[in-house]
């Protein structure tokens, strides 16, 4: 697997083969699958059969929250068995104490589910990742002691007895019937998710994997987005354990402890942690061997016991270290791969924020300061930028440039000073909030999401200008703002010259048309002032010229740049002012021939003759 | 309740205290070095106190059996990769040495003198022998190849392996379940309150053992390599220390510290194959307290769990376990507002 890969099923690099027919035949598949799906029951298959199908849906509802949570956003629970819980006994005690409909149930237990999961989330996702699969496994624990303590939920013996779902006539009582409101909601939790993960919450949520700088600095709320993420997989677990109870008709604590909870996660990762149907294969795979297991083990060792979770315990380790992306990617490689329809050509363009007359004042650097410990990485740095101006920032390394970036952008928080943008102090703002003000920026060491195309990723900077959430996008009820959003990403991709690669996977870009194509994600924010670091490496000659044209043309439309480059031609050809650091401190500010004319700048690159 | 009775609770959550403070060391120690969040470290703790509990009995204990196949099956792989790698066969045939020696030697000598029911103490050393080599051979089958891999994926590896080694556990110890004899009987008042041998070996075992630990990491190059190792891998291979040793050298150290709670806690409750979780989930609790950082706070963390085990099973004795696992909420609250740092990997 690549070194450092942010989550196990980060999905690879794949290529961008397979013509506009790729989305056709997926339909089709799909398509062919809901009939498959829909026929069934109404084959003449073993009961047994059917039963088997009933469980497998009902496990790959809950695999499927955590693909989202594991595979997309590179967190992870053991305790989705405790929201499946939730959602069985909600349903299993209204049902037979109170005798309420078990659609009132849904409800109900949805809404607990719900608020369990908002306190845990909230608890515990502003801290690390490895937090809440800690949190997870303690809370499902405590909650399933719970559970078989309680008198009133029937102890250990559970709740016998639940009745049968019935809508509009229509008795659920077989395990034939019960079959399609089970694979209902697995396959429109499918289509949900999968519409969410095509979207531009869906492409915010994918941005998490791998850590919140990026994200926030495009100005996207990643608490909330880690909160929501965990708050889906958990209804979703919770919709698997009201219909689990309706299907089996009595409920106990034992299907809902930390083991189930383990082997959820199991199954997502077998089937593919970064593909929605891997839910299903996985959810499969372990369903049908496991049956097998529990017969076969113990013959061969000649006693009873759970030997089965040997298996899968080992087949876990195996899957990460030698398959890390599961079964799914096996089966889908039969399908041609899916390529985004060009349908934005005639949507209405995003609105642009009002641009700075040129001169006037747009930021102002007062005196701004970072220690780490007893380091001073900026001293005390102060410059200004006015409207439609080009401002360079250099200085031989560790000057402290691209720390300065990080105290503008509210990347790093300052230990001192100040920074004021169009008269607005934004010294104590966090990053995503400089952002929606109108500073766009680009990282020293690029980070994108390498398995998303390069159009996705430009999009993702246009977050911003945008507004739909995880419901629309569920529903594809934003399809009108992805066009303008996509228009948008197309032109700024158009305009540095990389509008024919926007089908490529970002990750099989060179490191020169990566820094490009940052840029091109900074622009979609409509930036006032975009701040660029050394937005020149890694490019050959003719595409630094290139580069410097659309520079000054942003320039000419009245966006300000400051920008950090070691490239002294680019850099003296294309500023109207540079700023000189060296050991944190600012050492001179001028015009690029006062500069190259400055005896301390020549002694801060080469030294001075003793 | 009155002084007497909270006495009592307060001495038993303090002796369970410190054994969980000893799981909280070796999380806080593994997941420094390795970045390894290695939830099974509770299955030594039930392996090692049922490795005592089958040689009370005269019994060669399943873990014989289980740490020569690890120890095979870790052999095995070395020389396929040795074969892969055409590396000489005098140096292949010295990495097999290495890896079978130790498991052999010991697991030869509990064999022969397991049916002689050599003393207790004698019984005890064997078994920390027998656990511990387990450590290094976890970290070589599930983990080593993973060193470059995320928190997330390492974690979930754990998971993978703590189902493994339950299962096994159900396979080579069996479904029953043993309770140790005391390694002391005496008994001290101490005004109201007794205290038994067995609590005064408890917290005089864990105080020794974070007195050697402490002058491991402050005395020793070894110490040193492994908090170099735990500040930056990569600075660290860059002086010359291997991450592999210092990974394996930290399982094992982890694995020791796990079958020392295994023979302390053996003689205060009944052991099952399965009961290792629970009991590693609780010195959980306490490295969280920690923020999986500090040793100090993850033994102040544990002796706050033990405490309110305790005083929980007095109250309500069925929600003991839930009350202990839900504490978990408002210590990750108390982290939150304490010291938030999001990741950035």
């Amino acid at each position: 697997m690549p070194p450092r890969a942010s989550s196990p099923g980060a999905p690879p690099v794949a290529s961008a083969s397979g013509g506009p027919g790729g989305a056709a035949l997926r339909t089709a598949a799909l398509a062919a699958f809901v009939v498959l799906a829909a026929a069934l029951p109404q084959l003449p298959v073993p009961d047994f059969w059917i039963t088997q199908a009933n469980y497998i849906g009902l496990y790959a509802l809950v695999a499927m929250g955590l693909v989202l949570l594991t595979g997309v956003c590179g967190l992870t629970s053991f305790g989705q068995a405790a929201f499946v819980g939730i959602g069985a006994y909600a349903t299993a005690y209204l049902s037979t104490a109170l005798g309420l409909s078990p659609w009132l149930n849904l409800a109900v237990g949805l809404a607990l589910t719900c608020v369990c999961a908002l306190v845990l989330g909230w608890i515990t996702l502003r801290m690390s990742g490895h937090y809440l699969p800690l949190a997870t496994i303690a809370w499902c624990l405590a909650l399933n002691y719970t559970m078989a303590n309680m008198e009133w939920l029937g102890k250990f013996d559970g709740i016998l007895g639940v009745p049968p779902l019935s809508l509009a006539g229509i008795d659920f009582t077989r395990a034939r019937n019960i079959y399609y409101p089970i694979w209902a909601a697995a396959l429109v939790g499918a289509v949900a998710l999968l519409n969410l993960l095509d979207s531009r919450p869906g492409r915010a949520l994918r941005a998490l994997n791998g850590g919140v700088t990026m994200a926030e600095a495009m100005g996207i709320s990643t608490f909330r987005y880690k909160v929501q993420a965990f708050v889906i997989a958990a209804l979703l677990a919770s919709v698997s354990g009201w219909l689990f109870a309706h299907f089996q008709r009595t409920v106990n604590p034992s299907p809902f402890g930390i083991k189930w909870g383990i082997e959820y996660l199991i199954m997502a990762v077998i089937g593919g942690v970064g593909h929605v149907w891997g839910a299903f294969a996985g959810a499969a795979v372990v369903k049908l061997v496991e049956d097998q297991l529990q017969v076969l083990l113990p013959r061969l060792i000649g006693t009873a016991g759970n030997f089965e979770i040997i298996v899968f315990g080992i087949v876990l380790v195996l899957v990460l270290k030698y398959a890390p992306q599961g079964l799914w990617p096996f089966a889908s490689s039969w399908l041609p791969a899916p390529r985004r329809v060009r349908d934005w050509e005639h949507a209405p363009p995003l609105a642009e924020r009002a641009r700075p007359a040129p001169g006037t004042p747009l930021l102002e650097v007062e005196r701004v300061r970072k220690q780490f410990g007893g380091l001073v990485a900026v001293n005390d740095v102060s410059f200004s930028i006015r409207g439609g101006e080009i401002v360079g920032l250099i200085g031989p390394n560790g000057a402290g440039k691209s720390t300065t970036f990080n105290l503008v952008t509210g990347v790093l928080a300052k230990t001192g000073g100040s920074v004021r943008f169009r008269g607005e102090d934004i010294t104590r703002l966090r990053s995503r909030h400089i952002a929606r003000l109108g500073i766009s920026r680009t990282f020293q060491h690029v980070k994108m999401i390498p398995a998303m195309t390069v159009l996705e990723n430009v999009a993702l900077g246009a977050y911003q200008r945008g507004g739909s959430g995880i419901a629309r996008a569920m529903l594809r009820l934003d399809r009108a703002e992805e066009r303008r959003l996509f228009r948008e990403a197309e032109r700024q991709l158009a305009r540095i010259g990389m509008a024919s690669q926007m089908h490529e996977p970002a990750g099989n870009l060179a490191l020169g048309p990566q820094r490009l194509m940052e840029i091109a994600r900074a622009l979609c924010a409509d930036p006032v002032l975009l701040l660029l670091d050394e937005p020149a490496a890694g490019l050959r000659h003719h595409e630094k010229q290139a580069l410097a044209g659309v520079l000054r043309q942003l320039k000419a439309e009245g966006i300000s740049l400051l920008l950090v480059e070691h490239d002294m031609d680019f850099v003296m050809n294309l500023t109207d002012r540079i700023v000189v650091m060296e050991f944190g401190t600012r050492l001179m500010e001028g015009t690029p021939a006062q500069v190259q004319a400055s005896p301390a700048v020549r002694a801060a690159y080469l030294g001075t003759e003793h | 309740m009155d002084l007497s009775v909270a006495g009592i609770l307060l001495l038993d959550g303090v002796a369970n205290g410190a054994i969980y403070a000893l799981l909280a060391v070796a999380i806080v120690l593994l997941f420094a070095v390795t970045r390894v969040i290695y939830i099974p470290q509770g299955e030594y703790v039930a392996f090692s106190a049922l490795t005592l509990g089958l040689f009370q009995l005269g019994q060669v204990p399943g873990t014989v059996w289980f740490l020569l196949g690890l120890a095979a099956l870790a052999a095995l792989l070395d020389a396929a990769a040795d074969l892969r790698a055409r590396t000489p066969a005098a140096a292949a045939v010295r990495r097999a040495l290495r890896t079978l020696a130790f498991p052999v030697a010991v697991s030869a000598l509990a064999i022969w003198l397991a049916p002689h029911k050599p003393p207790m103490a004698v019984q005890a050393l064997l078994t920390l022998a027998l656990v511990t080599p387990f450590g290094p051979l976890v970290y070589r089958l599930a983990f080593r190849s993973l060193a470059d891999a995320s928190v997330l994926v390492l974690l979930i590896v754990s998971v993978g392996v703590h189902f493994a080694l339950t299962g096994l556990g159900l396979f080579f110890f069996g479904a029953e379940g043993f309770r140790n004899p005391s390694f002391w009987d005496a008994r001290f008042s101490i005004g109201a309150l007794s205290l038994s041998g067995q609590v005064v070996i408890i917290l005089a075992a864990t105080a020794a053992l974070i007195v050697m630990l402490w002058l491991f990491f402050e005395r020793t190059l070894q110490g040193k390599a492994l908090r170099a190792t735990a500040v930056s891998r990569l600075g660290a291979r860059l002086m010359g220390i291997s991450s592999d040793a210092a990974g394996s050298l930290s399982f094992a150290m982890a694995a020791f510290i796990g079958a020392l709670s295994g023979l302390l806690i053996g003689p205060t409750t009944t052991i099952f194959y399965d009961s290792g979780f629970l009991i590693g989930l609780k010195g959980f609790v306490a490295a969280v307290f920690a923020g999986l950082a500090s040793y100090p706070a993850a033994m102040a963390g544990a002796m706050m769990v033990g405490v309110l085990e305790s005083f929980s099973s007095f109250w309500a004795s069925a929600f003991k376990e839930a009350i202990v696992f839900t504490f978990i909420l408002p210590v990750l609250l108390w982290r939150s507002m304490h010291d938030p740092h999001p990741d950035e990997e």
